[in-house]
């Protein structure tokens, strides 16, 4: 019973921070409710027993990439022009609605075959297991800091003053 | 009442439709950017819910989640220097303004 409503919660909480961010006018707000929905997909992760899951989405979106977007929101100073809505909005709407309807379709029509097992508790040593473990995912964890350290190397070339 | 695969994945599809329409409808780069956040949020809870439900003792779907979050942060920092960049030069963030590549 307690899983019911904290999902109610979580997904209402969810969904009302998410059209906070594509409706309000001002751009800071707008980042303040994305940390909002960050959190509710964290709570989420934890009532679908992914422990590791939710630690890092604290961690990597509440924690770092709300703050890079708060930073670039200050550092660009478009606060007095906020966030208007372009000539494509009522397309957007039409291309949205019809996505949404089309997938929630394609969900209730399909027949999954849900197990019945009981998860794992504790994921953490599962997933290293997965990760690193023979017949693990070895050669994508090797790829990530490559793309990780190309990024970092980019972000800091992009943003260097070239006049100097 | 219980909560099955479903609800988070219909949670998921009303949240990927959000992420899109502010993409799709926006002037802002940075509120384009924070959009794309959300339909990767969306399909993360959908991962998440696969794994949990379909192969609860696998984690596979964890597996990729967490992939996507490592890919998600190195796209906005990158997506954040490209539009500190563009606002340098061009002194705006206007995304129908940045038409240098239109051909």
């Amino acid at each position: 019973m307690g899983q019911v409503i904290s999902f109610w919660i979580f997904a209402i909480a969810i969904i009302g921070a998410a059209l906070g961010v594509v409706l309000l006018k001002n751009v800071f707000r707008a980042a303040i409710l994305l940390i909002t929905c960050f959190l509710g997909v964290a709570g989420i992760f934890i009532l679908l027993s992914a422990d590791f899951l939710a630690a890092m989405q604290i961690l990597i979106y509440v924690g770092a990439i709300s703050i890079l977007v708060i930073l670039a929101i200050m550092l660009t100073r478009e606060l007095s022009i906020g966030s208007p809505s372009n000539k494509f909005k009522i397309p957007a709407v039409i291309i949205a609605a019809v996505f949404c309807s089309g997938i929630i379709w394609a969900v209730l029509n399909t027949n999954w075959q849900v197990s019945n097992v009981a998860p794992t508790a504790v994921t953490t040593a599962g997933l290293a297991d997965k990760l690193f473990g023979k017949e693990g995912y070895l050669l994508p964890v090797e790829i990530i800091p490559t793309v990780l350290l190309a990024t970092i190397l980019g972000a800091i070339v992009l943003v260097k003053d070239k006049n100097k | 009442m219980t909560i099955g695969l479903e609800h988070y994945l219909v949670l998921s599809a009303i949240l990927f439709s959000i992420g899109l329409y502010g993409a799709l409808a926006k002037h802002n780069a940075i509120v384009i950017l924070m959009s794309i956040e959300i339909m990767l949020s969306a399909v993360n809870i959908a991962l998440a819910a696969f794994s949990r439900y379909i192969v609860p003792i696998e984690l596979t779907g964890q597996i990729f989640a967490l992939f996507a979050m490592a890919i998600a942060a190195a796209e906005t920092a990158v997506g954040l220097a490209i539009i500190i960049a563009i606002y340098r030069n061009k002194e705006t963030i206007d995304a129908n303004k940045i038409d240098l590549m239109k051909w």
